[in-house]
């Protein structure tokens, strides 16, 4: 649940707290694929992902970039960020665990809003960056 | 390819509506793992200060999905769904959407650009999400990758 930070308590360099979700299972892709209506068969069938040019199924990248949100909405109410946007680096496969962190890179007012940037990133168990990400959240003072 | 890449900048596809339910919102948090009662009960979605279960912070790239957009800009340069990849998604936020809302939005292609002398092209577009009542909730920011080979 989000705890609300507040834009004094923030230093530049703070961490947002982690957060993991996995293995993700070939079932977590079918779920994600029916519930996010992201129906590319690369997710769910071996054979099309190779036909593809793929080793087998991919993750969906909204499935992590959705766990990536999540780590920020665990952080702050989410109706306190302002943008969010990520770089898919790398693909995960099943089997694979994403674990998502942040710092906070700047704080600033804009528009009467105390406001902080953040760099957040998901990784694979083997530490390679899957996306690498931007936000901005809004606080009160 | 059907449409030379310079010639789709400032293309902007037909208006789109589609209704937020809230039995897909609870499907969506299901399936990312999310267990925050305000996904999924609309007293605790209140209680938390919306004016309903409020959509996930990606959901509005479901709706773009449900919408049919996603495909769009391949299908104008005419290519296979397997030569491009999403490089990279942002969205804006300024105002929660919620389960009940009627959001229209509408895509616009803001930049095409090549790297590695053609060998990838790079798509950007822009979705304007707007609800029922006109507000201006967010934007999608989208970067299409195609393998030009």
């Amino acid at each position: 649940m989000a705890n609300n930070p507040t834009f004094s308590d923030i230093e530049v360099g703070a961490e947002i707290p982690a957060l993991s979700r996995g293995p993700i299972s070939r079932t977590d892709l079918a779920l994600f694929a029916g519930a996010s209506g992201d129906h590319n068969p690369i997710h769910l069938d071996d054979a099309e992902a190779k036909a593809g040019g793929l080793p087998g199924v991919i993750v969906h990248g909204m499935l992590m970039m959705a766990v990536l949100g999540q780590s920020l909405s665990g952080w702050v109410a989410q109706s306190r960020v302002r943008a969010f946007s990520n770089r898919f680096a790398a693909m995960a496969a099943p089997g694979d665990t994403i674990t998502c962190s942040g710092k906070v890179t700047a704080k600033r007012q804009e528009g009467g809003e105390n406001l902080v940037d953040l760099e957040i990133i998901a990784q694979n168990q083997k530490g390679d960056v899957l996306l690498k990400g931007d936000a901005t959240v809004a606080l009160d003072a | 390819m059907a449409i030379s890449p310079p010639d789709m900048i400032g293309r902007e596809y037909d208006v789109f509506t589609v209704d937020v339910e809230k039995g897909r919102i609870a499907q969506f948090a299901r399936a990312i793992g999310e267990d925050n009662p305000i996904y999924f009960d609309d007293v605790a979605a209140r209680g938390a200060g919306y004016r309903g279960i409020p959509a996930p912070l990606t959901f509005p790239y479901t709706i773009t999905l449900d919408a049919g957009q996603s495909f769009n800009v391949l299908d104008d340069m005419g290519v296979p769904k397997t030569k491009a990849v999403h490089g990279a998604q942002g969205f804006t936020y300024h105002a929660d959407i919620c389960a009940g809302d009627t959001i229209t939005g509408q895509q616009k292609v803001v930049d095409v650009f090549d790297k590695k002398n053609g060998a990838l092209i790079f798509i950007i577009t822009d979705t304007k999400l707007s609800n029922q009542d006109g507000v201006h909730v967010g934007d999608l920011h989208s970067t299409i990758v195609v393998r030009n080979t």
